[in-house]
C-alpha cells in the first residue's frame, strides 16, 4: 500500500500520467498544492483509470476556492494519518 | 513481501536543472553507505542515459562519466521505463549502460520491492 | 512510528516548503517522532538567516527555526548543494574564503549521508519537492 502525493495543477498531465501507471486499487492518491485542481470535474475524464482511492488536502482546496464535494478531503492530521496507514510515501512533483 | 533499500526515482531531463546529478549523487551516497538502492529513470529522466553527450558547451560536467562508474559502486539496478523510451523514439542500444527494462505493469511491484522511495 | 521529511522545495517560490512546515506540525501533533528534516536542491534555501519577510507574511526558515526550538528537530542542510547557492557557516565560510556566512541557527550543513541515514532509522520518509 503506497500514498502517492502529487502536487502539480492539470496543466502537468505527464506527471498525472506516470503517477496513475503507478497506483494500484490499494493505493492512495493524496492530492496537494495545486494538485488540487485535479479535482474539477473537467479533468474526471483523466482519472477514469485510477484504481486507487482519491483523496485531497483540505487547507489547498480551501485556499483555492474549490469545494471537490465529489471528492474526500483530509486535513494535515488526516495526511499524516494517512502517511501511517500506507506502507510508505510516494511524492510527485 | 519483503522490502529493502531505496528507490531513487528520477523523471527530469540533463543539464535543464541539476535533477539529473542530484538523483546520482544521492544514489552513489546510498552505495556509499551500503544501502541497496536501485535508480527508476522514468518519463524525461530517461533522456539522462543517452550516450554521446557533450555538455561542455554550456558550462556543465558529463554525466555518462558519473554514470559510467555506477556499476563500480555497486548500484546493481538500474532500471527504465520501456514506455518512457518508447513514447521518446529512443532505443535500449543508445543508451549509456545496460538496463533493466520496466514496462509500466511492472512499476508497482518495483515501488513495492523498496523500503523508501525518494523522488528527484 | 518515527518520520523524516525531505524538502526540496524552496521557501517563497514555491508552496512546498510550507506544506512541509505544515506537515511537520501535523506529525508531532499526533504524537510522532521526526528523526530529522533534511534540505537539498532548492530547498537549502530554507536555511537562510537573511529572509526579510513583510510583516503580514510568514518567515518560512524563521518558522523550522522556531519549530526546532521547540521539539529539539535535527534540521540538516545539505552540505554540497547548500555551499553552491551560497547557503554556508562560518565554518564553510573561512574553508572557502569568505567574510560573511549565513546560515540560520538551529540549522546545521552536513552530507547526503545524513539523508540515507534518515532512510535507515526512519518508518516513513516523506518528500515535499518542486518541478525543476
Amino acid at each position: 500500500m503506497v500514498l502517492h502525493t502529487l502536487n502539480q495543477a492539470p496543466a502537468n498531465a505527464a506527471c498525472m500520467a506516470s503517477a496513475l501507471n503507478t497506483i494500484t486499487s490499494e493505493d492512495t492518491l493524496l492530492l496537494i498544492e495545486d494538485g488540487v485542481y485535479w479535482t474539477l470535474p473537467a479533468f474526471a475524464s483523466q482519472l477514469a483509470n485510477l484504481t486507487g482511492r482519491l483523496v485531497a488536502l483540505e487547507a489547498d482546496l480551501k485556499a483555492r476556492d474549490l469545494k471537490a464535494d465529489a471528492v474526500e478531503s483530509v486535513d494535515d492530521a488526516g495526511f499524516v494519518a494517512l502517511c501511517v496507514s500506507h506502507d510508505k510515501v510516494v511524492s510527485w512533483f | 513481501m519483503s522490502t529493502e533499500g531505496i528507490l531513487v526515482m528520477t523523471r527530469s531531463a540533463p543539464y535543464g536543472s541539476s535533477a539529473a546529478r542530484d538523483a546520482l549523487d544521492v544514489a552513489l551516497t546510498c552505495s556509499v553507505f551500503e544501502q541497496p538502492v536501485t535508480l527508476l529513470f522514468l518519463d524525461d529522466g530517461v533522456f539522462q542515459l543517452l550516450k554521446g553527450q557533450s555538455p561542455s558547451v554550456i558550462g556543465q560536467k558529463n554525466l555518462n562519466a558519473v554514470q559510467q562508474s555506477l556499476p563500480l559502486y555497486d548500484i546493481k539496478r538500474l532500471c527504465v521505463s520501456t514506455s518512457s523510451l518508447e513514447q521518446r523514439g529512443l532505443r535500449q542500444d543508445e543508451l549509456i549502460l545496460p538496463v533493466e527494462l520496466v514496462d509500466d505493469a511492472a512499476l508497482p511491484a518495483l515501488l513495492a520491492q523498496h523500503r523508501h522511495v525518494l523522488s528527484i | 512510528m518515527i518520520f523524516s521529511i525531505v524538502v526540496q522545495a524552496p521557501p517563497v517560490q514555491t508552496q512546498g516548503a510550507e506544506t512541509a512546515l505544515r506537515f511537520a506540525r501535523a506529525v508531532l501533533a499526533a504524537g510522532h517522532s521526526i528523526h530529522r528534516i533534511f534540505f537539498y536542491r532548492d530547498g537549502v534555501h530554507n536555511g537562510s538567516a537573511l529572509t526579510c519577510t513583510p510583516q503580514d507574511e510568514f518567515n518560512i526558515p524563521q518558522q523550522w527555526q522556531e519549530l526546532a526550538q521547540q521539539h529539539k528537530l535535527d534540521l540538516v542542510v545539505c552540505i554540497a548543494a547548500a555551499v553552491r547557492r551560497g547557503v554556508i557557516n562560518e565554518q564553510e565560510a573561512v574553508r572557502y574564503k569568505q567574510d560573511q556566512w549565513n546560515l540560520r541557527d538551529s540549522f546545521e550543513l552536513s552530507g547526503l549521508g545524513q539523508l540515507v541515514e534518515a532512510c535507515i532509522q526512519s518508518d516513513r520518509v516523506v518528500t515535499f519537492g518542486a518541478r525543476s
